[in-house]
């Protein structure tokens, strides 16, 4: 029973990582941005929900939906001076925004400052997560295979092609930010009310470094990819864990090291980048005589 | 009244006028070709009329509009648009989907309707996918419309470069360099696309080096040389412009010029 | 009275600034040829600290010495960071190096956290400051060596890219990769010139500010990699003047905008940052360089 509860706790905690990193991978995979301060997002998420449900006594569901719209809220926010631009302030912005938010979160009272908060109800479980996994693959495939979807993929591949054929590309920008920020909220909320307690330091940048790392392993810009990817590096530090605490010190050296080789040896990650959205479409009578 | 009205454009980069006080007018309806030699600043006019640079000089206006301030995807919308010279596709996306998203700015779906997937989102959806459908038979590419665009030989992808410019459905459309990489067996194919594509109304700026195209295809030449404009007019008067000929073509060219 | 505490604040942050302006060449060096962030910089900063400590506290070098090996250990570490993290990248997409780099970064930093510990490690007592006095202003000797030292990297720079030819060939790579290759240019040993330069500035900002505060530990570069990034950005990414005067400015607002907000004061680079991309996202200095289509 004890053991069966363990598998359990491991599978909630996969389904979560999985919106996470399916969500940054909606903007670093997709429309190629990198973020480098998903977790932030994940926290704002958190704290927002745990704060209206401890102090107003919002019901779970509102609370777990104010939350993922105030990490939106905070992502377009962030987004709007940051993808305004080509080039790469995304990742150095959301790098100082991260911290900056740990900062605050560190030295408010109503945080609890780096003691965190206590006392959150247990409602988060497999079945919760479960339905949150299905509604953010499912909505953010509509997506994908839609017009929305094309515009971030052409935004990845050419930026300025893709403005010759009249996409407003720093609206879509920020729209593949925010609604990655949104995911992400949703994931935090999760996370508070499975773990009942939370401090700055669960959702730091160590944390956005684990969800890319997911997203890179697993492929970017696939999202069978980033689920695989999910699910292999919330198991793999379990079980190393489990063969010698030691190991566990070396994760991020390791995490580092991942970055590059999969970056230089296998960028399409372990899952080769033909999408599954992508396969759906072919599949479909209208594609044309070449279709397979 | 002309369709396209550029006046005085001049752009600097660094110190150097890559293009210098140029006048340029279209007529709508008509094939206006760009000539001169590398560097002369004809892919610069182009980068002028789709907003991809603003001018530092000169004004640019379009169907009677300003146009000088606007951003590329603001013109695409109004009409205009553009093949790269050096081919900008979206390399990973599918044939097809290069030419859907050419369509974008005639389409509407935002994140929630492609979320409920509303029968009016599907119905665009169609209609999108059937007039890509119809634009890729236009040019012969319905056979590789499952293909990656990446993975097309040269030629298909300056195809498909035209493909996606023709789904903005523009009245104006401005191809840099379609021939460029392709043998005369595909020269030949394009001339009687941009044929078709003029007789369907498309008004059509033409950058191209292989004079036989140029004379074969234009009603009207204009000649730009350092930057600036040496020579505008009919064919027959540019084939035989002296000034052309000595600042374009050098002596051994003339010949050529002459025999075509 | 209040001159005296004024003045200090401004040495302060011009100390500040200065060890900014050379983290920030590195940054635009960098950027200026190949478009990336180097993320990495950061930890090379650190790596230069922990060798300027390493000659001093084991070997018992004099500071000049330490200073010279920390930029050389940082220099050698930035080039071979190149060559296996991102030049096999020069082809891919804009974001892989972009990972890559993070992914150096992290790991460097964590690898130093095995190697030397969390905790900080001080340098021996005889680096401390004296302080000197001018009539009834008091400098304290080690600011005055970081900004001496600051000034003369800086002007060393200056020459190295004006009057050398292989200055000349980092301007002309900079400026367009593939006419610089055509006229003979060896792109390759140009841009390991340039991660070689930038790293050991880079190194001499780390040795600097490990004696000026005393301590070097294996994070240290995390907040000056990102502030030293804001300096580029504030002068213009990819403008070596910029960046020093970007350090500068930004190491005067951080120490002027600390007297008000202490426990913010990280965040004060981040505004800096955010309203730069807001209204002049060229930079002070920066002019607007146009891609090529
Ligand atoms: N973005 C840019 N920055 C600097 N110089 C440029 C840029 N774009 C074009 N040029 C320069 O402007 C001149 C004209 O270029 P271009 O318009 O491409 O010529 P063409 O298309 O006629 O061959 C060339 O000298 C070119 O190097
Ligand atoms: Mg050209």
């Amino acid at each position: 029973m004890k053991r069966m509860n363990y598998y359990l706790q491991v599978l909630t905690v996969i389904g979560i990582n999985i919106i996470l990193a399916v969500s940054l991978n909606l903007v670093s995979g997709f429309t190629g941005q990198l973020s480098l301060g998903h977790a932030t997002f994940m926290g704002i998420g958190a704290y927002t929900a745990t704060l209206l449900a401890l102090k107003l006594h919002v019901p779970f569901i509102p609370s777990l939906i104010f939350g993922a719209a105030m990490a939106a809220f905070f992502g377009f926010i962030i987004g709007v001076p940051t993808l305004r631009l080509k080039g790469d302030y995304l990742a150095i912005a959301t790098l100082g925004f991260g911290e900056i938010m740990k900062n605050i979160l560190l030295n408010l009272k109503i945080t609890g400052g780096p003691m965190g908060l206590r006392g959150i109800p247990k409602v988060t479980n497999i079945y919760i997560v479960a339905a949150a996994v299905v509604v953010v693959i499912f909505t953010l495939n509509r997506i994908m295979i839609s017009r929305v979807g094309k515009s971030f993929i052409a935004i990845r591949e050419d930026e300025l092609a893709a403005e010759a054929m009249g996409i407003n590309t720093t609206n879509y920008k920020i729209l593949a930010f925010t609604i990655g920020a949104f995911y992400a909220g949703i994931a935090g909320g999760l996370f508070a009310f499975l773990f009942r307690y939370i401090n700055p330091n669960n959702f730091g940048f160590m944390k956005s470094i684990e969800i890319l790392c997911m997203v890179v392993l697993g492929g970017m810009g696939n999202t069978a990819g980033a689920i695989l990817g999910a699910a292999l590096l919330t198991v793999l530090p379990e079980f190393l864990r489990s063969v010698s605490p030691l190991i566990s010190q070396y994760r991020m050296v390791f995490y580092g090291l991942l970055l590059v080789v999969m970056m230089i040896v296998r960028p399409q990650g372990l899952l080769s980048n033909t999408s599954f959205y992508f396969r759906r479409i072919s599949v479909e009578k209208n594609a044309g005589k070449g279709g397979r | 009244m002309a369709l396209l009205e550029g006046k005085n454009l001049t752009m600097i980069f660094g110190g150097l006028a890559a293009l210098d006080s140029v006048d340029i007018n279209i007529e709508k309806g008509e094939v206006l070709s760009l000539i001169g030699p590398n560097g002369a600043g004809k892919t610069t006019l182009f980068n002028l009329i789709t907003g991809v640079y603003s001018p530092t000089k000169g004004s640019i206006s379009f169907k009677q509009k300003e146009i000088k301030n606007l951003k590329p995807y603001d013109i695409t919308r109004m009409g205009i648009a553009r093949t790269f010279q050096n081919i900008r596709l979206f390399g990973e996306m599918s044939v097809l989907d290069n030419v859907i998203i050419g369509q974008h700015c005639r389409t509407r779906t935002g994140v929630f309707g492609a979320i409920l997937r509303t029968s009016a989102v599907k119905s665009e959806e169609k209609k999108v996918r059937d007039r890509a459908m119809e634009i890729l038979n236009f040019v012969g590419l319905d056979r590789e419309a499952e293909e990656k665009a990446k993975n097309l030989p040269y030629g298909k992808q300056r195809r498909l470069e035209l493909a996606r410019a023709l789904a903005t459905d523009p009245d104006l459309m401005l191809l840099d360099e379609p021939a460029a990489g392709m043998n005369p067996q595909e020269t030949n194919e394009l001339i009687g696309l941009i044929d078709r594509l003029n007789d369907m109304g498309k008004t059509v700026l033409l950058i191209e080096h292989d004079m036989k195209l140029v004379m074969g295809i234009s009603q009207r030449i204009m000649v730009l040389d350092y930057g600036k404009k040496i020579a505008d007019g009919p064919p027959e008067k540019i084939r035989n412009d002296e000034k052309v000929i000595r600042a374009y073509l050098g002596e051994r060219s003339r010949k050529e010029v002459r025999a075509c | 009275m209040f001159f005296q505490q004024f003045f200090a604040q401004v040495m302060n942050g011009l100390t500040l600034g200065s060890t900014y302006a050379l983290i920030a060449l590195g940054y635009t060096m960098v950027y200026g040829i190949l478009e990336l962030i180097n993320f990495a910089h950061s930890e090379i900063y650190m790596t230069g600290a922990f060798v300027g400590l390493i000659m001093v506290t084991v070997y018992k070098l004099p500071f000049a010495a330490a200073l010279l090996a920390g930029m050389a250990g940082s220099c050698i570490l930035g080039v071979i960071i190149e060559k296996i993290a991102y030049r096999p990248l020069r082809k891919a997409t804009r974001i892989a190096p972009l990972i890559s780099a993070i992914g150096v970064s992290i790991f460097l930093q964590n690898a130093a956290l095995l190697v030397f510990g969390p905790q900080a490690r001080a340098f021996p007592a005889n680096f401390s400051a004296a302080a000197l006095n001018f009539g009834f202003v008091q400098i304290s000797s080690l600011q005055l060596l970081i900004l001496v030292i600051s000034v003369l990297l800086m002007i060393g720079l200056h020459l190295l890219i004006h009057r050398t030819k292989i200055g000349q060939a980092m301007r002309a790579t900079a400026q367009d990769k593939e006419t610089a290759q055509l006229m003979g240019i060896r792109i390759d040993r140009v841009i390991s010139f340039t991660f070689a330069i930038g790293s050991a500035l880079g190194g001499a900002a780390g040795v600097l500010v490990g004696v000026y505060f005393n301590s070097a530990d294996p994070m240290m570069g995390f907040f000056p990699g990102l502030k030293g990034f804001v300096a580029a950005v504030l002068g213009g990414i990819g403008n070596i003047p910029g960046a020093m005067v970007g350090g500068l400015i930004l190491g005067l607002a951080e120490v002027f905008g600390a007297v008000y907000m202490s426990q913010y004061k990280d965040a004060i680079a981040f505004a800096v940052l955010i309203l730069i991309l807001l209204f002049k996202p060229t930079g002070l200095m920066g002019r607007r360089i146009q891609e090529k289509v």
